[in-house]
């Protein structure tokens, strides 16, 4: 059986740019667009970094930002000063 | 000049905030302090082990809060100020948003009085920070909820008294008792029920396919608090697979007692969850996803992911899982069914489904709405205009332990009801299921004591025996304003004065022979 990490945001603007790095960090994701919400899902293992977020948005980031945009989450979480994890085991 | 300080890193400062800002006891018993700790069977070997893996801390908490609520209210002022309850999709809509602040806002109030208690309880500082934080987050969940419907209540009926409702009227003692339940056990059961088998396994299917939903039928303020408060849930999710994977961690003793009660929460919380499946197929008129389908995503496919994760501690997924992954193509149609009978004990209106809504639910629902349901709807659209709008006035028989009316119906028949009985010391007690009759027969003496609405009202307990008292005296539900039909209704005929159109004269008197 597979096993999906996933992660959702509120369809705004600070998302657009954590979308685009998910993706790019992440090439096998999937996104989806729904109502006010992008859910991006992938097998065991979702990667945002902290480097790649502060290429996109061209100034310094802070991993914890993540907290405004973020609607829900499943996987086991991971966090720390560069990057924030989702797997499952 | 002076050196600036290095920053601590966020592993740092999360260590200092839960280990090194508390103490151990020099001149009282810990177990004195913490009474709570131990009567649940459940053993802690070492508290350091507890970890918030966002190691949120109290500075980057506030920062992060204070941001999501200025957000939060600039969208509920420009809300009101554009009048945004004229652009949204349809007045029904606005009944989903009547149950919801009747039904599920009273119980972030429940869950912050949860958490503000069972953080007391903890003697691990991890713990008792993460409790704290949740504490405070559920409580605004309560606040920005009421915040953003008081708008509606300016314009719409039935949102006028929703906690004194709450406390009362028959539906909703369903999410009442279900969290009365949880605030009533020990500490870490109540952990157990709302972060891990709630929050974690089951929010998803409330705040996230729900409120999308109402992002599409045009209802800018509660798409943004559901998706506010849902940030705050993610974080309460996480702290529910952390506190699971702790409990089960400390102690092999303990994987027993957690299982029982992953059991017994995802059976309860599988039940309070009917409603939103109603909502989200019955009163959200563009919709977005048929509730079988939210929850084969949030649950089969995440769940499923779960609960494989935790094999390896020896847990296996809820029983009656089964029961419960079947449902999901009847229980919005039985419970929207019941509603519509009981329409006239309800602060929400209710109706028949349009044709294209009909054939909507016949295409998500191929196996069983043309069998089951769809005839019976078109029977009662057809009474309707006939005069004979049906409204049944037979109280019903409630399960003991989830509340809900004993609708729903046997896994391998969907045409024979789901009824359990049993015998305890000379009572005998009804149950919709096999899954809320073991949740009785493992503690009879908690659930013997349950406030049943329909028997406090046959017991006299509701201010009057006959259902238009119980419905305005006690319930405080304006009659002929706020309950009966929706078409006719007040609320439809201002939807029809705020459109520009006439209402038909024809559909109304919709509630002429109600009790």
């Amino acid at each position: 059986m597979s096993q999906l990490v996933f992660i959702a945001f509120q369809d705004n603007d600070n998302a657009r740019y954590l979308v685009d790095a998910i993706a790019e960090d992440n090439p096998e994701a999937e996104v989806q667009h729904q109502p006010a919400m992008i859910r991006i899902q992938a097998e065991k293992r979702l990667v945002i970094n902290r480097e790649t977020m502060e290429e996109k948005l061209g100034r310094d980031w802070d991993v914890q930002e993540m907290l405004i945009d973020v609607i829900s989450i499943g996987g086991n979480v991971d966090e720390d000063d560069d990057h924030f994890i989702l797997q499952w085991n | 000049m002076p050196v600036k300080n290095k920053k601590l890193n966020l592993k740092d400062k999360y260590q200092y905030l839960t280990r090194d800002m508390a103490w151990e006891p020099s001149y009282q018993k810990k177990e004195d302090i913490f009474p709570n700790e131990s009567f649940e069977g459940i053993k802690i070997t070492d508290w350091s082990q507890w970890e918030d893996p966002f190691r949120l801390t109290m500075d980057a908490y506030w920062k992060y809060q204070a941001e999501k609520e200025k957000k939060l209210y600039a969208i509920f002022d420009a809300f009101a100020q554009n009048n945004g309850h004229q652009n949204i999709s349809d007045a029904r809509y606005v009944n989903a948003l009547k149950l919801f602040l009747t039904g599920v806002s009273p119980l972030e109030h429940a869950a912050f009085q949860g958490y503000a208690r069972v953080g007391r309880d903890f003697s691990g500082a991890g713990a008792r920070v993460a409790c704290q934080m949740q504490a405070i987050d559920e409580l605004r969940h309560s606040q920005t909820q009421q915040h953003a419907m008081s708008h509606y209540n300016k314009h719409f009926n039935g949102l006028h008294d929703a906690a004194h409702m709450h406390d009362r009227v028959w539906f909703l003692s369903v999410p009442k008792s279900f969290f009365d339940d949880a605030r009533t056990a020990g500490p870490f059961e109540f952990l157990t029920a709302i972060s891990f088998s709630f929050e974690y396994v089951l929010t998803n299917l409330l705040f996230v396919p729900f409120m999308s939903g109402a992002a599409y039928n045009g209802d800018m303020a509660t798409v943004t608090f559901g998706f506010s408060a849902q940030s705050d849930e993610a974080r309460h999710m996480t702290l529910g697979l952390e506190v699971i994977k702790f409990i089960l961690e400390q102690h092999e003793d303990n994987v027993p007692i957690v299982q029982r009660w992953i059991d017994k929460w995802f059976w309860r919380g599988f039940r309070l969850l009917s409603l939103v499946g109603m909502m989200m197929d019955y009163m959200l008129p563009n919709r977005v996803m048929s509730w079988a389908e939210a929850w084969e995503v949030y649950y089969e496919q995440n769940g499923g992911a779960l609960f494989k994760d935790l094999e390896r501690y020896g847990i296996r997924p809820p029983k009656y899982q089964d029961v419960a992954n079947d449902a999901k193509n009847h229980v919005s149609h039985q419970a929207w069914a019941t509603f519509y009978q009981y329409g006239h004990a309800t602060n929400f209106h209710t109706w028949m489904p349009e044709k294209d809504e009909l054939d909507w639910l016949s295409q998500k629902y191929p196996e069983t709405f043309d069998k089951y349901y769809r005839p019976r709807f078109e029977y009662w659209a057809k009474e309707h205009p006939e005069g004979r709008r049906f409204y049944n006035n037979t109280l019903p028989q409630l399960c003991q332990v989830c509340q809900i009316p004993t609708i729903f119906t046997e896994k391998d028949d969907p045409t024979v009801l789901s009824h359990r009985q049993i015998v305890h010391e000379g009572e005998r007690y009804h149950f919709c299921s096999d899954g809320c009759c073991d949740i009785f027969k493992d503690e009879p003496e908690k659930y013997v004591q349950a406030w049943l609405p329909v028997h406090q009202i046959y017991q006299g307990n509701c201010e009057g025996g006959d259902v238009e008292t119980v419905v305005s005296k006690y319930y405080h539900i304006n009659i002929g304003e706020d309950n009966f039909e929706y078409i006719g209704s007040p609320d439809h005929k201002r939807w029809l004065s705020i459109k520009g159109k006439q209402s038909d004269d024809k559909e109304s008197g919709s509630s002429q022979d109600a009790a």
